[in-house]
C-alpha cells in the first residue's frame, strides 16, 4: 500500500502516438497510461506492431502524442534531453571514432552535466562498474556486440539520468551473452537502485528484468494488463507461473505470431 | 529409417594455451616483399619507365617523345635550378585558395540544405545543374568578370570544388543513421554543434572521398587554366611552365612538367589523404 502513497516519477497519461508513413497515418499506440515510480524496473512487453518502441521513444522526447501526456517529476515531456537517457538496441550508438571512455565523456560533456577531471572520474568509475576498465582506451569497432552494449548502458548510467530508457538493448545478442547482459544489469540496479523502463519482446526477459511488467496489444498497442514479478517466474495462487500467465493472455486474441516465445 | 547407433558421451579436459606449441608461422622473406603495398607499387612505377624508355629509344624522335633518362635529366636539372619548385609553388598557392574557398562554401551551403527544405531542394538543383558542368568551361567568362589573373582562376576553382565536395557531404549528412542523430540529441546536441559533433565526423568517410574528387578536379582545372593563359604576374604556374616550353620546343621540359603535375598529384594522395584515411576513418573501422 506504500507504493501507492509514492509520487510516480515518470507518467504517461492517455497517450495516443501516431506516425505517418509514406502512405498512411498509423496509430501506434490508444490512450496508453501508467505510471513508474522511482527504482522502478519498469517493463513494456508486448509482440511486435504493439507501439513500445514508439511509446518509448515518446518518453524519450522524439515524438510528442496527439492525444494524452507524457509527465517527468510534473513536468511535461517536450524534446529529448539528457534527464532521460536512451540505450539502443543497435550497435552503433556508440560513437565510432571515438574510445569508450571518450564516448561516456561525450555524452557528459556534451550535455554540460560534468566537464574536466570530474567528467573523467565519473567515466572511468561507470566504465568499471560494467568491466571495461582494460578496454577504456578501445575504439568501439574492436569490441564484441555484448561490449559495446554495455558500453552504451554505461554511458547512459554514468549521465545518471532521472530514468534510463532501454530498447531492446540485449535483442541482437546471442542468447548466452543475452543472459548474462540481463544479470550484470540486475547487479547493476542492486548498486544503485536507478529507475530502468525497459522495452522487450521476450517473455522470459520481461520475467527476469522487470519488477513491474506492462502489456501491450497489438494495432494499435492498448494496455492488456499490468503485472507484478519477482524475477524468479513464480507461481500465482492458482499454480500457474508468471510466464504461462501472459503467454496466455499475448495470444488469448489468436493473431499474434508466437514470435515472442524465445528468450 | 533406423535412428544413428548408440554413441558414448565423454568430456575433454582443455589443453592449456601454453603446451600448445608453435602456432604462429613466420612469413617467409618473399610473402614479406610481396606483401607490402609500397614495394609493388615502385614496381609497377619501375615497370611503366622502362617501357617508356625502351619505346622513346626505339622511336628515336625527341621532338615527339623524349626517353625517361632525358625526362628525368631535364626535370631534375630544373629542380635544382628551382625553376619548377617555383613554379610548382605557384600553382599550389592558387590551388589552396580555391580550394579553401570552395570547401567552406561547400560546408556551409551543406549546412544550409541540412537545416532546411527549400535548402536542400537548392542543394540538390545547384549540384545537378553544376557538377556536370567542367569547370574550365566557366574561363572565359571569369575572365570577363575579374580579368586575367588569380581573381579568375580561383573563381573556376572555387567552381571546380564546391560542388562534389557538397556533394559528397550531403549524401554522407543524409546517411548518418539515425541512432547516432538520436543519440546526439539525446544529449542535447543542436544546431551547428550537432553538425560538428555527430554530422561531420559521422559521415567523415563520405566527406573524404568528396576531399579526394574535389582536389583531383581542382588540380585539373588548375593546370588546364594555366595553360589557356598562365597568370599576370610574370612567374605563372606549372601549365604556363609547360606552354612556355612547348613554344621553345623544349619537349624534354614539357614532359619534366607533366611528370611534376602527376609527380605532385600522387605526393597528395599518398601522403597526405592517405595518412588522413588512416588516423580517421581507418582507426574508426569505418570504411568508405
Amino acid at each position: 500500500m506504500e507504493a501507492q502513497a509514492q509520487k510516480p516519477l515518470l507518467a504517461v497519461q492517455g497517450v495516443t502516438l501516431q506516425y505517418k508513413t509514406r502512405e498512411h497515418l498509423v496509430t501506434a499506440t490508444y490512450r496508453v497510461s501508467f505510471d513508474v515510480l522511482p527504482s522502478d524496473r519498469f517493463v513494456l512487453l508486448g509482440p511486435s506492431g504493439c507501439g513500445k518502441s514508439t511509446l518509448l521513444k515518446a518518453v524519450g522526447g522524439y515524438l510528442r502524442p496527439v492525444e494524452g501526456a507524457i509527465r517527468l517529476k510534473g513536468a511535461e515531456v517536450v524534446r529529448p534531453g539528457p534527464d532521460r537517457v536512451m540505450v539502443f538496441q543497435e550497435f552503433d550508438q556508440l560513437l565510432p571514432w571515438k574510445t569508450v571512455k571518450q564516448n561516456v565523456l561525450f555524452a557528459l560533456e556534451a550535455s554540460g552535466r560534468l566537464a574536466g577531471r570530474e567528467a573523467e572520474e565519473r567515466a572511468m568509475a561507470y566504465i568499471e562498474k560494467v568491466n571495461l576498465t582494460r578496454f577504456a582506451d578501445s575504439l568501439p569497432h574492436t569490441l564484441s556486440g555484448g561490449m559495446k552494449q554495455r558500453v552504451a548502458i554505461a554511458r547512459g548510467m554514468a549521465m545518471e539520468p532521472d530514468i534510463l530508457l532501454m530498447d531492446e538493448p540485449f535483442a541482437a545478442l546471442d542468447a548466452l551473452t543475452r543472459r548474462k547482459m540481463q544479470d550484470e544489469l540486475l547487479q547493476l540496479w542492486e548498486g544503485t537502485k536507478f529507475t530502468v523502463l525497459f522495452v522487450t519482446h521476450s517473455i522470459p526477459e520481461a520475467v527476469r528484468i522487470g519488477n513491474r511488467i506492462l502489456l501491450l496489444s497489438p494495432h494499435p498497442g492498448q494496455v492488456k494488463a499490468e503485472l507484478n514479478s519477482d524475477g524468479t517466474d513464480a507461481e500465482d495462487a492458482s499454480g500457474r507461473r508468471l510466464s504461462d500467465r501472459i503467454h496466455k493472455m499475448l495470444f488469448s486474441d489468436g493473431v499474434i505470431e508466437p514470435e515472442a516465445t524465445h528468450v | 529409417m533406423s535412428s544413428p547407433a548408440a554413441r558414448p558421451e565423454y568430456v575433454r579436459d582443455q589443453v592449456d594455451e601454453h603446451d600448445f606449441g608453435v602456432v604462429n608461422k613466420p612469413l617467409t622473406a618473399w610473402e614479406r616483399v610481396y606483401g607490402n603495398t609500397l614495394v609493388r607499387k615502385v614496381f609497377i612505377l619501375v615497370v611503366l619507365a622502362a617501357i617508356w624508355q625502351a619505346y622513346a629509344m626505339h622511336l628515336d624522335n625527341p621532338l615527339i617523345f623524349p626517353t625517361f633518362l632525358d625526362t628525368m635529366q631535364s626535370f631534375l636539372g630544373r629542380v635544382a635550378n628551382g625553376e619548377l619548385l617555383r613554379k610548382s609553388w605557384t600553382s599550389i598557392k592558387v590551388l589552396l585558395q580555391g580550394y579553401a574557398i570552395g570547401l567552406v562554401l561547400a560546408l556551409l551551403v551543406t549546412m544550409l540544405a541540412m537545416a532546411t527544405r527549400i535548402g536542400n531542394d537548392l542543394l540538390e538543383t545547384l549540384t545537378a545543374m553544376f557538377n556536370p558542368l567542367p569547370a574550365i568551361a566557366l574561363l572565359p567568362v571569369a575572365l570577363i568578370w575579374f580579368g586575367l589573373g588569380n581573381g579568375s582562376i580561383v573563381f573556376v576553382l572555387v567552381h571546380a570544388v564546391l560542388w562534389p565536395i557538397a556533394l559528397a557531404t550531403h549524401s554522407g549528412f543524409l546517411g548518418v543513421s539515425n541512432t547516432l542523430r538520436m543519440v546526439g540529441r539525446n544529449y542535447g546536441l543542436t544546431g551547428f554543434a550537432y553538425v560538428r559533433r555527430i554530422l561531420i565526423p559521422a559521415a567523415f568517410p563520405s566527406i573524404l572521398s568528396g576531399l579526394k574528387i574535389g582536389w583531383a578536379f581542382a588540380w585539373r582545372t588548375l593546370i588546364a587554366a594555366e595553360l589557356v593563359f598562365g597568370t599576370t604576374s610574370g612567374s605563372g604556374g606549372l601549365g604556363w611552365f609547360i606552354y612556355e616550353n612547348k613554344n621553345v620546343l623544349d619537349i624534354p621540359a614539357v614532359f619534366a612538367g607533366l611528370f611534376t603535375v602527376i609527380l605532385i598529384g600522387l605526393l597528395v594522395e599518398n601522403l597526405i589523404f592517405r595518412t588522413i584515411a588512416q588516423r580517421t576513418v581507418r582507426r574508426w573501422g569505418m570504411h568508405s
